[in-house]
Formats: C-alpha cells, sequence, structure tokens
C-alpha cells in the first residue's frame, strides 16, 4: 500500500500510459486528448462559424467519457492515493524557482503563483490563465494533436509527422521556460 | 454499458498521471530546463513500450473489439503545420505546466482556476477552426 501512495517512478508510469494507448486501440479508438476541445466547440454549436467544426459529436462521446474518467482519476488519486510529500525536483530547478520569487516549490502539484484562485481577480493572473490556455487550444489543433496524440500515439507509430510536432513542442517550450517565463516572473 | 470501458480508462489514465507527477508545473518546467530525466523517462519508456505494441499489433494482425483490423489513422503529410501548430503548442504547455489531458485531471484535483485554462483553450481551438483556411499548412 505505501508504494501506491508514494509518487510512481517513471518506469512504472510510462509504461501504464502505453497501456492506456494500447487498452484504446483494442477498443477501436485512438489516444488524443486534444480532439475533445474540438468536440466541445462543435456542441457548443461552432458549427455555424466554421465547416471545421461540423461533426456529429456523438460519434466523439466515448473520447468525453475518458475526459470524464480523467477528471475522477485525478479526484481519486489525489483524495485517497497521495501522502502529500513533495515533489523531489532537481534543488537546482527550486533554486531556479525561487530566484523568480516562486514559493513552496513542489510542495503541491502547480505552482500557487499561477494558479491560486485569488489570481483570476488580478488582471495579469488571469491573463497568465487565458494565454495559456488559448496557446494550448491553438497549437495543439494546428498541429493536429498534442503530446497523447503526437508524442506517445505518433511516435509510437513511427510517424514523421508527429517527429516534427514533437520538435516544434520543444522549441516553443524551451523558448518559454528559458526567455518569456524569466520575464513574466521576477522576484 | 458501453461507455464504462472507457470511463475506467480515463480513470485510470487519471490516477497514473497524477502519480506519476507528470501534471504537476513544475515536473514540466524541470524537463524543459533539462534538469531532470523523470520526464524523459515517462514519455520515453511510453513510446518504447507503445512502438512495441504497435508492432505487435501490426504484425499479427490482432482485431479490435469490434473486430475490425486495427489502423492508426496517417498524420497530413506537411512541416510547416507541425513546426508552428507545435510551437505555440510548445509556449502554451511550458505555461500552463499542462497539455489538454492533464487539465481535466488537474481540475479532478480541485484545482478550479483551470477551468479558465481550458475555457481558453477552447477558445483558441474555435479560433484555429475559424482562421484554418487562412493559415499555411
Amino acid at each position: 500500500m505505501e508504494f501506491f501512495l508514494q509518487p510512481w517512478p517513471w518506469y512504472v508510469s510510462g509504461p501504464l500510459i502505453a497501456l492506456v494507448l494500447l487498452l484504446l486501440v483494442l477498443f477501436g479508438k485512438t489516444f488524443g486528448m486534444s480532439s475533445n476541445l474540438r468536440t466541445l466547440c462543435s456542441m457548443g454549436g461552432a458549427g455555424k462559424y466554421a465547416d471545421f467544426f461540423k461533426l456529429d459529436w456523438r460519434t466523439q462521446r466515448w473520447n468525453l467519457t475518458v475526459v470524464l474518467g480523467a477528471i475522477i482519476g485525478g479526484f481519486i488519486a489525489s483524495q485517497f492515493l497521495s501522502d502529500n510529500s513533495t515533489i523531489a525536483l532537481n534543488p537546482k530547478t527550486v533554486l531556479d524557482l525561487q530566484e523568480m520569487g516562486f514559493s513552496h516549490v513542489g510542495e503541491s502539484l502547480l505552482p500557487g503563483e499561477i494558479y491560486a484562485w485569488e489570481n483570476i481577480a488580478t488582471v495579469k493572473g488571469l491573463a497568465i490563465m487565458i494565454i495559456a490556455g488559448f496557446l494550448v487550444g491553438f497549437g495543439t489543433r494546428y498541429a493536429g494533436g498534442c503530446t497523447s496524440g503526437h508524442a506517445i500515439t505518433g511516435l509510437s507509430n513511427l510517424q514523421r509527422p508527429s517527429l516534427i510536432a514533437v520538435i516544434g513542442f520543444f522549441i516553443g517550450g524551451l523558448i518559454m521556460t528559458h526567455f518569456i517565463l524569466p520575464l513574466i516572473f521576477v522576484a | 454499458m458501453k461507455y464504462l470501458k472507457f470511463l475506467l480508462v480515463g480513470i485510470f489514465f487519471g490516477i497514473v498521471l497524477v502519480k506519476s507527477e507528470a501534471v504537476s508545473w513544475y515536473r514540466i518546467y524541470e524537463m524543459f530546463k533539462f534538469q531532470s530525466f523523470h520526464m524523459y523517462g515517462i514519455i520515453g519508456s511510453a513510446v518504447i513500450l507503445g512502438a512495441l505494441f504497435v508492432w505487435g499489433i501490426k504484425k499479427i494482425k490482432i482485431k479490435n473489439i469490434e473486430g475490425n483490423r486495427i489502423h492508426l489513422p496517417e498524420k497530413q503529410k506537411s512541416v510547416i503545420r507541425y513546426i508552428w501548430g507545435g510551437s505555440i503548442f510548445g509556449l502554451g504547455w511550458a505555461l500552463a505546466g499542462a497539455c489538454p489531458g492533464p487539465m481535466y485531471v488537474l481540475l479532478g484535483t480541485g484545482v478550479y482556476s483551470m477551468l479558465i485554462v481550458i475555457g481558453a483553450a477552447i477558445l483558441g481551438t474555435f479560433v484555429y477552426g475559424v482562421l484554418k483556411d487562412k493559415l499555411p499548412h
């Protein structure tokens, strides 16, 4: 039981994610979480504005069900399967973040500096959340997939487009982490 | 009942993502700083085992539960859309510290401000859909 409550090492987690891919493929589907964003647009009537959203969202109900499960899974894991241990980050990472004004680094999954509920009442806090979400939603559809569709499924299927997309993920991620975050967060 | 298996896969996925800390903003930051092997180990081992699964499925021509041959959809051949789209996604991934899967999982862990991020992601997808024909693919 103790093992379940501790954070799981990468060599346990990675293969279990591959198992998710295998199960969905055996169920006649694919592993792609960002497709749900498009489905939600279609459900909201976005087909009136662009043909891209003219799809029968009912055919995607299975994937929305996976999303519902993921939410429940997040609840179960955080409520019943966590020992609330501090994330074992590289001490250098912790120091880098502290220099940018982050406190309580690694004590929870997300930094309060970005996700604290009070932040939605500040212009900067709200702007960070909206811009971050917008870039993810826009970019993932432009690239035709996200981490699950490209990095896990696409690379597993040895598809060159997915390799290019993952290179893109890193171009953007490295620019944000190394050049933009230090401008946003100044101690 | 036919949706139950998808619900269970989703729950399993959510638990694995929390327990692996792959939903942690800090782990994504650390990954892009190349200061830990953790995320590379997760994604790398998932891809290696996933590639073995896909290879095996093709090799023994296994059928899915609907009795059909398994066929993973091919992605459109292009470079520009993947570099541009991927880079824009990467900017958001490193800022939010979460990609679309973890966003839902984190909502379940009780981070309600994630609703703003998810709402903005839906808006981003909508704007892409509207501008699609004007963008280079």
